[in-house]
């Protein structure tokens, strides 16, 4: 009954109650539109660079990761690559000839990085191949192709059928200079990646340098599904144990060779959860308002209870119920309107094409897919319950506090 | 032995810097079956000795009896228990809890009391059937009239099967129709269950029906009548 009595008190004064229900639900769907918000941002951010950058996993020689020079190939590369190409959970796996090079037009000339691919094998290892914007992506029959990202074309100058001068360093450390023919340009969500990331084909590229086409700096790993990741890290470093104690080779994950990436995802989520809880501390002062309100006005009803025989522990109890259930009801409600946005957003996008340039240039897509997990749903209500408890507390101690007699005697 | 024993009650009020005394040393014994009423005027300490004598409050000097348990020695808790079980309320105003049924305002009482769910059920229609008010089980205190509500106060108050009633004044707030209706059932169930019922009161038509009247003033009780036959 004493549920049955703290939740008909609810309704006693509908406005004062529905005010708090907003404004829970309210702050609950900001909360949950923000997570939703920041999450979406955080995923795409990191699906794109697992499908176009760097891929799930990567395979170098250790000294290759310190400055990137091409003579620091891997060891046996191809049986490498072949033996992971075997694993179930892999998608795709890529043996590329990685280097620093400079590209020149006729008008202008900037660093970049330049990949020797093979086509087959890098159309299953990067999505890159689903952003080309005008002409073709990279095939073993065209001549010398080379594909641009539209930000360096922009900056050389430089379109379809025009030429690309690339400088660097071959085998035998000579510097040296290759002409390529732009066959296709491409566009991704990030600006920077587009400005200085070239394809070739590696068996164009290992002429120039003077390496035999099937080696390799670089095994780009792609998988089925990447939350698999540290499961096949794991699985690697067990297959390949040997090379990695001799440190002929070093296997590293997405997040590890981004680990600003990693760290921003983490930090997303502590903000959501921060976001979450100074919206609830805020609410809790309403909270304790309201609930303190409702005592007073309800001095003498609370000492006939008492009189009758209430103990002290029901009465508290009754207070924190009704605190309890004003508070997850306004969250529940929340949750439902959260839901539909989320549900909303997560299939049509939220467009943010207004500051599509800035957000281009941070590696942001500017249609933002939400995404909010089960967690922070849970985690939501069970904020709010506990913030509800901690609310009640003051008001329950105020009730406590009333003498039978003396509430009665206002009574009489 | 009595139901109640008052010995030497005093009570003091120290909410001001100045002392009120609204008791000053009361000696009452109440028998079991009484049919008492405490009158006095305004300000009179009728109240504070109802307070006292229903465990509500406690004696500043003096001890209060009821059937031998000395009130002054129970703890807080054991005093609200006390009170559950042995002590019934019929209150001027603000009786009912407005969120439940008539009928739930009578069980609850046997809830706090832990009897199972079927069986108050059962006591609380045969309470509301007796107070003549069974049709209205189901409506809740605002949708009730003032002397409909002072019935069901009286049901809610017979249900715990006190030893005794205290009902401060329960007319004062009803028509004369309403008040004889209520002092009737009240009556009746004096006569049929030997319930004791004490009254605070300076209402006439209760006086009328009481068979004791206690006077009091200044703190002191200056009159105790007996009316037989009544």
């Amino acid at each position: 009954m004493l549920i049955a009595i703290a939740w008909r008190n609810l309704w006693r004064n509908k406005l004062r109650s529905a005010v708090i229900f907003s404004s829970i639900a309210v702050g609950i769907i900001g909360a949950v539109f923000s997570d939703g918000f920041m999450s979406g941002m955080t995923d795409q951010r990191v699906n794109a660079a697992i499908a176009n950058e760097v891929a799930d996993i990567q395979i170098h020689q250790p000294a290759f990761l310190l400055n990137g020079e091409i003579r620091y190939q891997i060891p046996r590369a191809q049986r490498i690559a072949q033996k992971i190409r075997t694993l179930p959970e892999v998608k795709g796996v890529s043996l590329r000839m990685k280097t620093q090079a400079m590209a020149a037009s006729a008008n202008a000339g900037t660093g970049i990085n330049l990949y020797g691919v093979n086509p087959a094998d890098e159309r299953k290892t990067s999505d890159l191949h689903t952003h080309i914007i005008e002409g073709k992506y990279l095939s073993e029959n065209q001549k010398i192709p080379v594909v641009i990202g539209q930000k360096l074309s922009r900056k050389l100058d430089l379109g379809i059928g025009d030429k690309l001068i690339v400088t660097l360093t071959d085998s035998s450390g000579t510097i040296t200079n290759s002409a390529f023919q732009i066959t296709g340009i491409y566009k991704t969500a990030n600006d920077r990646y587009d400005a200085a990331s070239v394809f070739v084909n590696k068996k164009d590229l290992a002429k120039v340098i003077g390496y035999p086409a099937s080696s390799g700096d670089e095994i780009a790993i792609r998988l089925k599904n990447s939350r698999n990741t540290p499961a096949v890290m794991k699985k690697l470093n067990r297959i390949f144990r040997k090379e990695v104690q001799k440190k002929r080779i070093i296997l590293q994950s997405w997040d590890q060779i981004q680990p600003l990436l990693k760290s921003m995802v983490s930090m997303m989520n502590y903000f959501s959860y921060l976001f979450l809880l100074i919206i609830l501390a805020a609410l809790a002062f309403a909270i304790i308002n309201t609930m303190l309100m409702a005592v007073m006005e309800r001095t003498r009803e609370i000492g006939m209870l008492m009189a009758l025989g209430m103990n002290k522990r029901k009465i508290f109890l009754l207070i924190m119920l009704e605190t309890v259930l004003l508070s997850v009801v306004g969250a529940i409600l929340g949750l439902l309107f959260s839901i539909l946005i989320v549900n909303h957003y997560a299939t049509y996008g939220f467009d943010l094409s207004s500051v599509a340039s800035g957000l281009n240039y941070l590696g942001y897509s500017s249609r933002i897919f939400f995404r909010v997990n089960t967690n922070f749903y849970v985690m939501s209500i069970v904020l709010v319950a506990l913030i509800a408890v901690l609310s009640s507390i003051s008001p329950a101690l105020k009730a406590l506090k009333l003498q039978p007699a003396t509430a009665i005697r206002d009574m009489i | 032995m009595s139901i109640i024993e008052a010995k030497g009650i005093y009570k003091t009020y120290q909410e001001t810097k100045i002392p009120v005394n609204a008791l000053n040393g009361v000696d009452l014994k109440i028998e079991e079956g009484e049919f008492t009423a405490i009158v006095g005027p305004s300000g009179s300490g009728k109240t504070t000795l109802l307070n006292i004598l229903g465990g509500l409050d406690l004696p500043t000097e003096g001890d209060i009896f009821i059937e031998g348990t000395n009130l002054k020695q129970l703890s807080s808790r054991q005093l609200i228990d006390f009170r559950l079980h042995n002590i019934g309320f019929v209150f001027q105003a603000y009786n009912l809890i407005p969120v439940l049924t008539a009928r739930e305002n009578t069980e609850f009482i046997l809830e706090l009391q832990k009897v199972p769910k079927k069986e108050r059920r059962k006591q609380a229609t045969q309470l509301l059937e007796a107070v003549g008010i069974a049709d209205k089980a189901d409506h809740r205190p605002g949708q009730l009239s003032g002397g409909q509500q002072q019935r069901v106060a009286v049901a809610r108050a017979l249900a715990s099967q006190p030893r005794f009633i205290i009902a401060d004044e329960p007319t004062a707030n009803l028509d004369s129709k309403s008040t004889n209706e209520l002092l009737e059932i009240m009556a009746e169930m004096n006569r049929k269950y030997r319930s004791t019922f004490i009254f605070a009161t300076h209402d006439q038509r209760v006086m009328d029906k009481a068979r004791r009247i206690v006077t009091i003033d200044d703190g002191k009780i200056i009159g105790d009548e007996t009316f037989e036959g009544r």
